[in-house]
């Protein structure tokens, strides 16, 4: 038989059939474990959680043309440079002044799907457009014009640099009042397809507004890949969301690395004071390997060897338990799954054996202070 | 030259004098008991001899080694490639079965080998026991075990403190034949004993008392075989 398989087999044999004693030493690692994994986890998964959450709080990235106006082409280049994974919305808007009896009024024509899924803080009493010929109208033209879902509102618009003296008008039926608290009160809006029908020109848009899932620095990276596939548009950071959402971000984050160090902390004392308690109840066992010929070198490694196995196997314990603590918590803080991270596993199971080891050191160093005469003497 | 010799050997705790100018030899293949009331230094001895303490003052020459001026680190190896140790209190490893245990001293020693471990433990009529735990075996079943780890490497000298200590009559028997058997092979052999019986079994009886060399027994019937006084019948196992 190989040495090495006769380490194997003690070290092995010291943990199988002293279960009761390993138990307690591997339940701490694994309680350590499983919070650093745990905590780990949350820390890596907040930005994402976090990011779905201030997507509800609008647009993080405006598209304007270089020149005023851009066109439909123009939008459909610039959002092909976003991953569609990380597009929540796109939502173009154009404006045109149009008139309801006789009084001016602000029209935006939009996808109604895109300002939906751009705009998820938008209120809406009735229900959002669903297809040509409908209205949405702000809460306050709501109140000026007293207007109301179900009825017909006929917008009127004047076209510009034209000779003809009639104005066109279209037939729309209001089926929701939008409540934003916002600007958005003060406008109407209706499909593009109808402005565009209103106005008689086709394919220009005054704005894009787009929510995008993604940090600071990739936003930014966003916007100038934005910029650069269409030259006659621009991209910004919405910067009152964005600088935001960094702060809390990063103020959260360091928040879960301080508890994640101080488990971290925690578990080494636990399992140093473990190990200790592990090394002195087997200061005979010690001291007769050490008559029998064992020598510093040797009780170190078996101690270290079963110390790190240890920390293997509650590090395998932990990362388990860690994801099911994790998903606990984000099911209850962001009331949603969270992502299992395979490299935590390895990286948990590093740690552990890492913290057992050093955590182990000082104890098995005593351990080579155990003088054979005295401990077989029961002293 | 002998195979161990301790030269005016001293071991001074304070005021104490555990071993007090002792001085004797062992011949190789010799079986030596060493008697004395308690606190009459045969542990401190047994300790020097083991490679597990050094003397205050005097030789100790093991194999023409002078053992007292050895590092720690050396007594160790010492202690692993020449003595064998028996306990009075057996010293298993708990969680290593019989065989396991005697695999434990080649392991430090050189090699790992199952089968000549489990032939050492044929040797001391255990080899249907080679897969138990000690809480599994007897007093004298572990006692066995102990036996065959210490001779598992050959050593020079197989040194026993109180090794029938814990045992019963039949078991003290048995370790004894063990003994005599070894003896006969060559081992040499040194045996800490309180008991005159165990004591008497050996080819010569060193006494001990207070520290110094009180007395000096050769045993000119040497049987190597216990005699029971007032036995009255004998258990063939434990």
């Amino acid at each position: 038989m190989k040495r090495s398989s006769m380490y194997l087999r003690m070290i092995t044999a010291s943990l199988m059939r002293r279960r009761s004693r390993m138990l307690v030493a591997l339940l701490s690692i694994a309680i350590g474990a499983t919070i650093l994994s745990g905590l780990v986890t949350v820390y890596y998964d907040v930005p994402r959680q976090m990011g779905a959450q201030f997507r509800s709080y609008g647009a993080n990235l405006i598209m304007t043309g270089t020149d005023g106006a851009f066109t439909t082409e123009d939008m459909a280049k610039g959002l092909a440079a976003v991953p569609a994974d990380a597009l929540v919305g796109a939502a173009p808007f154009r404006y045109e002044n149009v008139r309801i009896h006789e009084h001016p009024v602000v029209a935006a024509g939009t996808d109604m799907a895109g300002a939906m899924a751009t705009n998820p803080f938008w209120r809406v009493e009735g229900e959002w457009c669903s297809s040509d010929g409908q209205l949405l109208v702000g809460k306050q033209i709501a109140e000026s014009f007293r207007l109301k879902t179900g009825e017909t509102l006929t917008l009127s618009y004047t076209p510009e640099n034209t000779e003809a003296a009639e104005d066109v008008t279209l037939d729309l039926t209001i089926t929701g009042i939008l409540d934003t608290g916002g600007s958005e009160e003060e406008y109407v809006y209706l499909s593009l397809h109808d402005l565009e029908t209103l106005t008689g020109e086709a394919g220009t848009l005054d704005v894009c507004e787009l929510s995008v899932q993604a940090q600071a620095e990739e936003l930014k990276q966003y916007a100038g890949q934005i910029s650069n596939a269409a030259p006659g548009i621009s991209a910004h950071l919405v910067k009152r969301v964005t600088a935001s959402e960094t702060t809390v971000l990063s103020k959260l984050q360091a928040l879960v690395l301080l508890v994640t160090v101080v488990v971290l902390a925690l578990t080494m004392i636990c399992v140093a004071t473990t190990m200790t308690a592990v090394v002195t109840e087997r200061r005979k066992e010690i001291g007769l390997r050490k008559a029998i010929g064992a020598s510093d070198k040797s009780i170190i490694t078996e101690f270290m060897g079963e110390s790190m196995l240890l920390g293997g196997l509650g590090g395998i314990l932990g990362a388990g338990l860690g994801f099911v603590f994790a998903q606990q918590v984000s099911l209850r803080v962001f009331s949603s799954d969270i992502r299992f991270q395979w490299l935590i596993v390895p990286v948990t199971i590093a740690v552990c054996i890492i913290v057992t080891g050093l955590s182990s050191v000082l104890p098995i160093r005593s351990a080579t202070e155990v003088d054979p005469a005295l401990v077989l003497k029961g002293e | 030259m002998s195979l161990l010799e301790l030269r005016n050997i001293y071991k001074i705790y304070g005021d104490l004098h555990a071993l007090d100018d002792v001085s004797l030899t062992v011949e190789k293949g010799e079986w030596v008991s060493i008697m004395g009331p308690s606190g009459s230094g045969k542990s401190t001895m047994m300790n020097i001899i083991g490679c597990m303490d050094k003397p205050t003052k005097g030789e100790v020459l093991l194999d023409g080694v002078n053992i007292a001026k050895e590092s720690a680190k050396n007594l160790t190896g010492i202690r692993r490639d020449k003595i064998g140790l028996i306990f009075q209190q057996f010293h298993l490893v708990n969680y290593l079965t019989a065989v396991e245990n005697v695999m434990l001293a080649q392991y430090y020693h050189s090699m790992p080998d199952e089968k000549e471990a489990l032939e050492a433990l044929d040797r001391v009529g255990l080899a249907d026991r080679a897969k138990h735990l000690p809480s599994q075996l007897s007093g004298g079943e572990q006692q066995r075990v102990c036996v065959a780890r210490a001779l598992i490497n050959y050593p020079e000298i197989i040194l026993a403190d109180e090794p029938t200590g814990n045992l019963d009559e039949a078991n003290e028997e048995i370790v004894v034949d063990l003994f005599h058997k070894l003896h006969n092979e060559g081992t040499t052999l040194i045996v800490v004993t309180h008991d005159p019986e165990v004591a008497e079994v050996a080819q010569r009886t060193l006494v001990l008392r207070n520290g110094k060399l009180h007395k000096e027994v050769i045993n000119q019937n040497f049987t190597g075989k216990i005699q029971f006084e007032d036995r009255q019948e004998v258990q063939p196992h434990a």
